[in-house]
């Protein structure tokens, strides 16, 4: 390991698992099955020791690599990570596994299956390491395209209308934000991200934008207005923030169950990783400006999808919308910290609080969000399909285990204290009243709506009378019990010690934080 | 050496036609080891040369009382189009592989078409170049005639009298230029250092680049080329598009921008809005890329699509030829080899693993036989070819495009977003396509294809593997092609179009 670029391998790993489950699993199944989840407990194990390896003392960029590529394009292999790439890819390396064991039993084209599940997480690695334009948005693409066919050939019978949605809908913004960055790079010559974050927190960007400007008869601040929007909706898209979400409920519906874990656990993350690492620290100024009407799409986003989650009776596509209204907080406590504080400590601290929760959270919801997930597709195995709100009850007689494992996962999405849950949103609230106390105040009725609607799921499929077809279903099983033990534990140990997690940003968030202002 | 490639390629033609009539295997034989050996020759001469700048292969008086030489020459771009021409021939003569009928002349004809492609390529004198440009036609009417499907004669004797029409432009031009220039030479380093009057390079350029610029697809002189692709037999399409479309466009470049770069100035006056020929061709190339994309978008024929697709791809070409950018020329000559890559691809999936086996282009009827279960691996390359056509990061399009939109952000930043709408189209065509071709759901009742289909043969899979890996590679590593298209384009041949561009 000391002699490989480790973050190089990591991206690796995955890709050549793909391409050898796709050529050794063509004949059984099973071996195709087991390679993959081999090469991504490999994955996992890399990561473990990037983790290890890590020196939280420091708040900059570790494991760097970077060579030359395209000089004439100003393209470079660069690569690296500080706290919130280590923390995207620990999320990335534990969702996967979690991903294949739920898509275990489909059994149609299975080594394809495993292979695209495969890509995605080598697409995953890439973005969350890239620190080059170019590099960067090579894997951000590629990570769709994975997607797109995990939905089309294997979601449910809705599928191709979902998986054109999602397609359109992230590269439209995938358009916009290529062609913001390439304004961009005509203007400043560099596709570098801490190379553009320099010039955006020296103030040197607009005078480098004046050049377009002239052609538009526009100021350059306009212009800085109009290509931070650019990267702003292709981020946007991917979170989802309103009015950018409507591709998001299909889609998680109709995917096979697996892969919803995927795109609600990790693509998701995506996006919002772009707000902090790209967005924040180049727009930060055009951002602050309007930094009102965007807190408050974020307490719309909160408040409406869990609206929106009440209204459903599918049980994917409540948890879809509660996807949004989790993500919502990430975003309502980005927005906060936009706000200018210039040197008074204090409020640095609070900027400190929302961001750690802000990356908590982050991890948080992709872990319970995935196993929530999860725990549909079990109920779907043994329903033959079945989702619906109402389809169900009195499940907690037949099958207390599931019913207990199950209530776990609902209650740290719920934000009980003493689950992972709880800690990011309690940081985010904290350290976002006291910058804006309005839209902060507001979205508290977003915490209500959750839990009332993850309750009446409690209520609905566990409680209640017991229907007559559902007195045969089986409780799990001991091999299902094991795999559900690791998620369900790091939701507790998430709960009670949350320094696991914060001692290794800290100083990323303080840095961040200073840099911000 | 590079000259080889021409001998080479005719002394191919004339072997094939000493062979026996009846000896398919032979001709398919003959015309592969040809190809390659051209290839091999084009491969050596790329990695000799390491600078791009421009070096004479081969120089004799020709019409000694008018000045007019045989004159070779290569520089990057042509080396970079030669190499194109080169991996396009092989990989099509491998798509060709299942020809019986008439195999025999099907292939010289073939090979007479890349060596006069090659001869356009290499010619630095204009009439040489001329000369080649016009021997080009002959075996592309044949080609289509003789061996295409759905309106064949009208699609051959279309492009032909569209090719003409063109040529007619061009011809018109050149002895223009020779007798202002003197009477005393055709060559093109020559006359690239004439200076030729503004007034006349005003008239000489539009005439060169709408000449030329016919047989790149420039709208709204397009039209043969959607129903020249669908009608042409595989290999042939996948030359049409991915080689002879090329001829046009360097002949904008190499021709109309080298000799009258004072054509692109400003009129000192508004047409319409329109303040130089830069302007008008801008916008028709920008128009190309949006309406071929949508016409594209409604194509039942599914071979129509991508004929279409190759018209919006091409407009990415011209516009950034029209940009006077430095990373826009760049672009647009790496386009054109992504292009022909890519293009030669489509067809062949279209052409070859579908249409050789379902017997329908019809996107309907596609629909319901659920190919992406039958042939399994032209799914997979179709997959892979719309990811690179559609601009996918990786693959060769992306960095040729993104550099044309960057010299278009600076040049016509209106047209930058147009060009990004066109990809967005792009993406919706080119995914309609596939779900349509490969996913369709095969609706309950119907019987799916009655009997499997043959399985994709060797050659097929060759073929696809050969212009799937230089795509990606170029993707990965466009130094390799830059690295002798910079120098090229920087050379004093082209000095005139950057004083010019106020750059």
């Amino acid at each position: 390991m000391t002699l490989l670029p480790p973050i190089s391998c990591l991206t690796i790993v995955p890709l050549v698992g793909a391409i050898a489950v796709l050529a050794l699993g063509a004949k059984s199944p099973k071996l195709a099955r087991g390679l993959a989840l081999g090469f991504a407990f490999l994955a996992l194990a890399i990561t473990l020791v990037l983790w290890h390896r890590f020196n939280p003392a420091s708040g900059g960029l570790q494991f760097e690599e970077i060579h030359a590529w395209i000089p004439t394009l100003g393209v470079e292999y660069h690569v690296g990570i500080d706290g919130l790439g280590l923390l995207m890819l620990a999320l990335s390396a534990i969702i996967v596994p979690m991903a294949m064991a739920a898509s275990w039993p489909i059994q149609e084209r299975v080594p394809l299956y495993f292979s695209l599940i495969l890509m995605l997480e080598a697409g995953l690695f890439g973005t969350f390491t890239a620190l080059n334009f170019f590099h960067w948005f090579l894997f951000w693409e590629l990570s769709l395209i994975p997607a797109f066919f995990l939905i089309r050939l294997w979601g449910g019978s809705q599928r191709a209308v979902a998986a054109t949605q999602f397609f359109v809908y992230t590269m439209a913004g995938s358009v916009a934000l290529l062609l913001a960055f390439l304004a961009i790079f005509l203007c400043t010559g560099t596709f570098d991200f801490m190379h553009l974050a320099d010039l955006g927190r020296n103030g040197q960007l607009l005078p480098s934008l004046a050049v377009l400007a002239d052609w538009h008869r526009f100021t350059a601040e306009k212009l800085a207005l109009v290509l931070c929007f650019g990267m702003f909706v292709g981020f946007a898209v991917k979170v989802p923030l309103l009015p950018f979400h409507t591709w998001l409920p299909a889609t998680y519906a109709e995917a096979p169950t697996g892969t919803t874990m995927l795109l609600t656990g990790t693509m998701s993350k995506m996006g919002l990783y772009g707000f902090l690492r790209i967005l924040l620290p180049i727009f930060c100024v055009q951002l602050r400006s309007v930094r009102t009407p965007l807190l408050w799409l974020a307490v719309a986003t909160i408040v409406l999808s869990a609206y929106a989650a009440f209204a459903q009776k599918d049980l994917k596509r409540i948890f879809a919308y509660s996807s949004i209204n989790h993500l919502g907080y990430c975003m309502l406590g980005i927005f906060a910290i936009l706000k200018f504080t210039g040197d008074d400590p204090a409020l640095a601290t609070e900027k400190a609080a929302a961001l750690s929760g802000v990356l908590l959270q982050m991890f948080n919801h992709g872990l319970t969000a995935a196993t929530l997930f999860w725990f549909v597709a079990l109920l779907e195995k043994r329903s033959g399909g079945l989702r619906g709100l109402n389809d169900f009850g009195g499940l907690r007689t037949v099958a207390p285990v599931f019913c207990g494992l199950m209530g776990i996962a609902l209650f740290s999405s719920l934000g009980l204290p003493g689950l992972n849950g709880f800690v990011g949103e309690f940081l985010i609230f904290k350290g976002a009243f006291p910058l804006a106390i309005a839209p902060t105040s507001v979205s508290v009725v977003g915490l209500l709506l959750t839990a009332i609607f993850l309750l009446t799921i409690l209520q609905r499929v566990f409680s209640g009378p017991l229907q007559e077809r559902w007195s045969r279903m089986p409780d799990l099983t001991v091999g299902e019990r094991l795999a559900l033990l690791s998620p369900l534990a790091l939701m507790f140990v998430l709960g009670l010690y949350p320094q696991l997690v914060l001692g290794v940003i800290n100083n990323t968030v303080l840095q961040m934080v200073q840099q911000l202002r | 050496m590079l000259a080889w490639t021409i001998y080479i390629s005719f002394l191919g033609v004339l072997v094939l036609l000493l062979l026996p009539k009846n000896s398919v295997r032979a001709a398919r034989i003959v015309a592969l080891l040809t190809a390659i050996a051209g290839f091999a020759v084009i491969a050596a001469g790329f990695l000799q040369q390491r600078s791009g700048e421009l070096v004479t292969v081969a120089r004799v008086p020709w019409i000694p009382s008018l000045g007019i030489e045989y004159h070779l020459a290569s520089d990057g771009i042509s080396l970079t189009l030669l190499l194109l021409t080169g991996i396009v021939a092989v990989s099509g003569i491998l798509f060709s592989w299942n020809m019986e009928h008439r195999a025999r002349e099907f292939f010289a004809f073939y090979l007479a078409l890349i060596g006069s492609v090659y001869g356009v390529f290499l010619s630095f004198d204009l009439l040489l170049l001329f000369v080649f440009y016009e021997l080009a036609i002959i075996p592309k009417y044949f080609l289509i005639a003789i061996w295409g499907s759905t309106r064949r004669e009208y699609a051959a004797m279309k492009l032909v009298l569209y090719s003409f029409a063109g040529s007619a432009m061009v011809l018109i031009v050149l002895v223009a230029a020779y007798v202002v220039a003197g009477s005393r030479t055709l060559d093109l380093v020559q006359l690239a250092q004439f200076p030729f009057p503004v007034h006349f390079q005003m008239w000489a350029f539009p005439l060169v680049f709408v000449g030329f610029g016919i047989l790149a697809g420039l709208w709204p002189f397009h039209t043969w080329a959607p129903t020249g692709h669908v009608a042409a037999p595989t290999g042939a399409s996948m030359l049409l598009a991915g080689v002879v479309m090329k001829l046009g466009a360097y002949g904008c470049l190499r021709v109309a921008m080298m000799l009258f770069p004072r054509g692109l100035d400003a009129w000192g006056f508004h047409v319409l809005g329109f303040g130089s020929w830069r302007d008008v061709f801008a916008l028709l190339a920008l128009i190309g890329i949006v309406y071929g994309a949508m016409v594209a978008l409604v194509q039942r024929d599914f071979k129509f699509v991508v004929g279409y697709s190759s018209v919006s791809h091409m407009g990415f070409v011209l516009l950034g030829l029209m940009t006077l950018q430095q990373i826009g020329l760049d672009g647009a000559v790496l386009q054109m080899f992504s292009h022909g890559i890519l293009s030669g691809l489509l067809f062949a999936v279209v052409g070859r693993m579908v249409y050789d086996r379902a017997h329908t282009r019809d996107l309907a009827e596609l629909e319901k036989t659920h190919l992406s279960k039958a042939i399994p691996f032209a799914a997979g390359t179709f997959v892979v070819a719309a990811m690179a056509s559609i601009g996918l990061p990786g693959f060769s399009g992306f960095v040729a495009e993104v550099q044309v939109i960057l010299g278009a952000w600076h040049a016509f930043p209106l047209f930058a977003v147009g060009a990004g709408v066109g990809i967005v189209i792009g993406i919706a065509y080119t995914w309609r396509a596939m779900q349509k071709a490969f996913f369709g759901a095969p609706s309950r009742g119907t019987v799916a294809v009655a009997s499997p289909l043959p399985p994709i043969t060797l050659p097929e899979r060759l073929g696809a593997f050969i212009l799937i890996g230089v795509s990606i590679l170029i993707g990965l590593y466009p130094q390799l092609l830059l690295r002798v298209i910079v120098p090229a384009l920087h050379s004093p041949l082209f000095d005139g179009l950057w004083k010019g561009s106020g750059r």
